[in-house]
């Protein structure tokens, strides 16, 4: 085996981009070299390198081809003109069946023929990138940023290897401040260690660790904790090839914005960590990650760093202050000038549909009085923040600002939570009036973008109309909220949205495909609480010895009829008690209890009723069992047959009213 | 995915009046060994002077960013070679603060240098002016942050970076790939440094008015809000109350008007004078918002329009 190294040395690249560019590397690498069987594969990345690094065959087996010629039979210049064409003799000739074949020796490929060949170099200067450009001297050739470098080393050994502007070499370079100068690659390790040696850390897991491990030592020592994030640690992993974790002070009077305010100018602008203290509050303090150990041990960084951040939050001060000297109502009409959607009219008139909706939904919740008036007022107020100065500057920031400019803190706390959730790990609103303005929000969206027909295709949801749906669905069921969804949509096409999408929700989350059919099949059901605990109650109910028997009688049942119904169409579920065979009293035992079960069911749309409803189904199987041990459903006398087909399509009537049976599977 | 809500422009509202919190009481004295805000420009005069550049004078029209000066974008098209520096006086209409923010302005100076076709070592030429005005990449953090540059009324994109130091953006660092809808043959490097913002960090002011412009004895000296402060507070006014809609709508056309007709006659640089023209009226518009959310984009179309046509009109005349 030999050890193959490829180093693709380059301007920064953006830091987003490179864990996929790497995984990305190994993929083709793997795909190239894949009959010198490569082994121990492993990539790395950085700003300003990936890598690639497998050891591998020295050459390619070597292998036979058989290459078929002419039908046996063919006339004599067909197999000439063949071996002539491949330079063979008779000889050289197997016959197999009806054909010739020509057997011929595969030759081994070295390694570096391998590495040097032409689909080698065109794989890796193919590799994609979500953006790529040329540069002085590139050609049409492009790349992400300028490509500076390659190494390309099959055991030490240069392979001549042309990317675009560049051939390969054994030359590479350290940190760009601190070790600058090129030195010589021999091999994987010696590059990782000699990089290290020169403060580069090449491996980003290993970055990563060093930064998460820099930042809580750096932080502990202050007696403060970090406010993980864990999107924020990958992309500074991506900024720096030699992290030096350090911590700056906040201006103290700067502490008076609003956390969010402050820590959403950190992260998105700086790229900062927010503290807390012993208490869990906001503390004064950030952390950050420098690319370099300066030889002042960071203090010029450190000031420098905390300078920047003073003027950013001296700005967000400025509209801070500014935005309070008016309250959120007198932003009101200036919501008129704000267009939402060019064919949905301005932010105002959205806002007046909201605060209506809320207003209903909060009724629907059993709000009193009061609270049905704060809905409607926070559903109106919830867009007015986007006139601010602050969400003008920091969009991020829609909904917090309105929650904290707003009067009241009832409606405050509703603005505030309205676009939640934001995303899957996102919380969901609490509380009825914060409730009914973001279900109100979310249901407006999707009640006028259906309206104008801007509806989600296979792929495209510009207006996240998928997310809202999921929103309702959610601020719904974790809040237990009992509401008749499809009276307030005054939409079938967005219910059938929502609960599309509630299918795709309990479907993630492990509930059976079948479950879902059968329950959504069966009663039209708006209230999605119930229609969770639906799918529950049956996946429990037919993983049960009980539930399994009458499944395998309801089937036994069903499929008589369908049988029958084939012939002589769909049979009504009056039966005639008259016409039962007194001698067993299996039928009229059958009647009595599904007449019991039919009346049970006016419980159904109580609290708990589904679990009401299968515990009478429980009782169904013996019944149903006994009828089938005793009785002959197609008897001779047609109208004893006909009243006994009527029976069971009573069963399944009744059956299903609690689900679709016929839908479950197993 | 494009949330909602942020699919959508929001008005970004101008206000005024507010006197900044952290102006009065900040002790905002210049670092005394660092360069005044004259000598950054000189040192940068000299530094990319010996690079070969020819150093240029601001061009004199209104233009909102020192890409827009004809050096820059006229030159990054062609197959010529081109290396030049200026400085450039920019105008953005809508950053006024009437003197009343310490970051704001609506009138600064930007640095501009375009290197065609782009050298191998742009960025250590970069980072080594960076060091002649007194920031040592040894003690500072410099950074090269992901920042796709892109100008929708020249139709011009590019890719590069924010240039930070210490967290700070000092600079901006583009490979054009595209001016005025035209592909470019030969690549430039194009890097535009924010004059004000680059001096407030070598001199360690937190008010951009406090800044040392230049170096005199004692009492003697000059501060930029000794130069500029008035005129912050009178364009401001102007920008966002007195300018002339009426009037700046009509010049728009006007200058509209001029552009095509003079691309028809092959004029190139006098057209891309009034595309110029074009592009700060409707940024003096914008400013009085006057135009209306669907308006700006056709406004924008327009300038882009204008742009596109000079930009061939120069190609047409550097290959005849």
């Amino acid at each position: 085996m030999a050890e193959f190294f490829l180093e693709i040395f380059s301007e920064e690249i953006p830091a987003r981009m490179q864990a996929e560019a790497a995984a990305e590397l190994m993929r083709r690498m793997v795909a190239q070299l894949a009959l010198l069987d490569p082994q121990d594969a492993r990539v790395w990345y950085g700003p300003r390198r990936l890598a690639f690094a497998a050891r591998i065959g020295s050459a390619t087996a070597a292998s036979d081809e058989d290459v078929r010629g002419p039908r046996v039979s063919a006339p004599g210049p067909a197999l000439d003109g063949f071996l002539r064409k491949n330079a063979a003799s008779r000889d050289d000739l197997v016959q197999e069946g009806e054909f010739y074949y020509l057997r011929r020796a595969i030759a081994p490929v070295t390694a570096a023929a391998v590495i040097g060949g032409a689909a080698f170099a065109a794989s890796l200067a193919a590799l994609p990138w979500p953006k790529s450009m040329r540069w002085g001297g590139s050609g049409a050739f492009s790349w992400v940023r300028p490509l500076r470098g390659v190494v390309c080393l099959l055991d030490g050994a240069v392979v001549p290897v042309v990317l675009g502007p560049v051939a390969s070499g054994d030359q590479t370079e350290g940190h760009r401040f601190m070790a600058p100068g090129a030195f010589t690659v021999t091999s994987a390790a010696q590059w990782q260690a000699d990089l290290q040696a020169r403060y580069v850390i090449v491996d980003a897991d290993e970055r990563r660790r060093m930064i998460g491990e820099g930042l809580l030592a750096a932080a502990g020592e202050k007696g403060l904790s970090i406010v993980e994030d864990a999107g924020l640690l990958d992309e500074v992993t991506g900024l720096v090839e030699y992290p030096v974790v350090l911590i700056g002070a906040i201006e103290p009077s700067q502490m008076a914005l609003p956390p969010e305010v402050r820590e959403l100018s950190m992260k998105v602008n700086q790229r900062y960590f927010a503290t807390r203290d012993a208490a869990g509050q906001p503390a004064p303090f950030f952390a950050f990650v420098a690319n370099i150990a300066a030889d002042d041990g960071g203090a010029a960084i450190i000031a420098g760093n905390e300078r920047v951040l003073r003027a950013r939050l001296a700005d967000a001060e400025h509209f801070w202050n500014l935005d309070r000297q008016q309250a959120l109502e007198d932003y009101l009409p200036r919501l008129q000038s704000v267009v939402f959607h060019a064919k949905l009219g301005t932010q105002l008139e959205r806002a007046e549909r909201i605060a209506g909706l809320a207003g209903r939904i909060a009724e629907a919740l059993g709000a009193d009085a009061d609270h049905v008036q704060l809905a409607v007022q926070a559903g109106r107020l919830c867009k007015v923040d986007l006139v601010t100065g602050m969400v003008g500057e920091f969009p991020e920031l829609q909904g917090i600002m309105g929650g904290y400019y707003a009067d009241d803190p009832a409606v405050g706390a509703a603005i505030s939570t309205h676009y939640q959730p934001k995303g899957p790990t996102d919380g969901v609103p609490e509380g009825e009036v914060a409730c009914a303005v973001a279900l109100a929000d979310k249901i407006d969206t999707l009640r006028e973008f259906f309206r104008i027909g801007e509806t989600p295709t296979g792929s495209g949801d510009p207006y996240a109309l998928r997310r809202a749906a999921l929103g309702v669905i959610r601020i719904i069921l974790e809040n237990g909220l009992r509401v008749r969804l499809r009276a307030l949509l005054e939409n079938d096409a967005v219910f059938d949205f929502i609960i599309e999408r509630l299918r795709v929700k309990l479907r993630g989350e492990g509930k059976r495909f079948d479950v879902l059919n059968a329950i959504l099949a069966a009663a039209d059901d708006d209230d999605l609480v119930r229609i969770a605990q639906r799918a529950e109650a049956l996946e429990r109910f037919i993983a049960t010895e009980t539930g399994d028997r009458l499944l395998q009688a309801y089937r036994r049942g069903a499929n008589i009829l369908r049988i029958e119904e084939a012939k002589d169409g769909p049979y009504q579920t009056e039966v005639i008690p008259d016409r039962f065979d007194g001698s067993n009293g299996a039928e009229a035992k059958l009647n009595e209890r599904l007449n019991q079960i039919a009346q049970g069911f006016n419980v159904f749309a109580q609290e708990n009723g589904f679990d009401f409803v299968l515990n009478e189904l429980e009782t169904l199987h013996a019944p149903v069992e006994t009828f089938f041990n005793e009785v002959t459903v197609n008897a001779a006398d047609p109208a004893v047959r006909r009243n006994r087909l009527r029976l069971l399509a009573k069963l399944r009537d009744v059956m299903h009213r609690v689900a679709d049976f016929s839908k479950l599977e197993g | 995915m494009v949330h909602c809500e942020n699919a959508f422009p929001y008005v970004k509202i101008h206000q005024h009046g507010f006197k900044h919190a952290s102006m009065a009481d900040t002790n905002d004295t210049p670092i005394a060994s660092a360069l005044s805000f004259q000598d950054i420009i000189l040192t940068l005069h000299r530094f990319w002077a010996r690079q070969g550049c020819v150093i240029l004078q601001p061009y004199d029209m209104e233009m909102g960013a020192g890409t827009f000066h004809p050096a820059t974008t006229l030159r990054a098209l062609g197959g010529e070679p081109w290396r030049a520096a200026y400085v450039q006086p920019s105008r953005r209409p809508s950053d006024g603060r009437y003197g009343e923010n310490p970051n704001r302005l609506q009138h600064y100076y930007q640095y501009q240098v375009i290197i065609k076709p782009s050298p191998a070592d742009a960025q250590d030429l970069l980072l080594a002016s960076y060091r002649a005005i007194g920031l040592d990449p040894k003690r500072h953090d410099f950074r090269f942050v992901e920042d796709d540059w892109e100008s929708p009324t020249l139709g011009a994109w590019g890719l590069g970076w924010e240039i930070w130091c210490d967290g700070m953006e000092v600079g901006q660092f583009t490979y054009f790939q595209q001016v005025g809808g035209i592909a470019v043959d030969l690549p430039s490097f194009e890097m535009t440094y924010g004059l004000e913002r680059l001096a407030m960090y070598v001199q360690g002011v937190e008010n951009v008015y406090s800044l040392r412009f230049n170096d005199a004895p004692a009492g003697q000296g000059v501060t930029y809000g000794d130069v500029f402060l008035r005129a912050e507070r009178e364009y401001s006014a102007h920008n966002f109350e007195f300018a002339d809609t009426d009037m700046l709508i009509r010049h728009f056309g006007d200058a509209e008007r001029e552009c095509a007709a003079l691309v028809g006659r092959g004029l190139a640089l006098p057209a891309y004078d009034y595309c110029i023209k074009a592009s700060h009226l409707f940024n003096l518009l914008d400013a009085r918002r006057v135009i209306s959310v669907a308006e700006r984009a056709s406004y924008i179309g327009r300038v882009r329009t204008l742009a596109k046509a000079c930009a061939e009109a120069w190609v047409a005349g550097e290959a005849a």
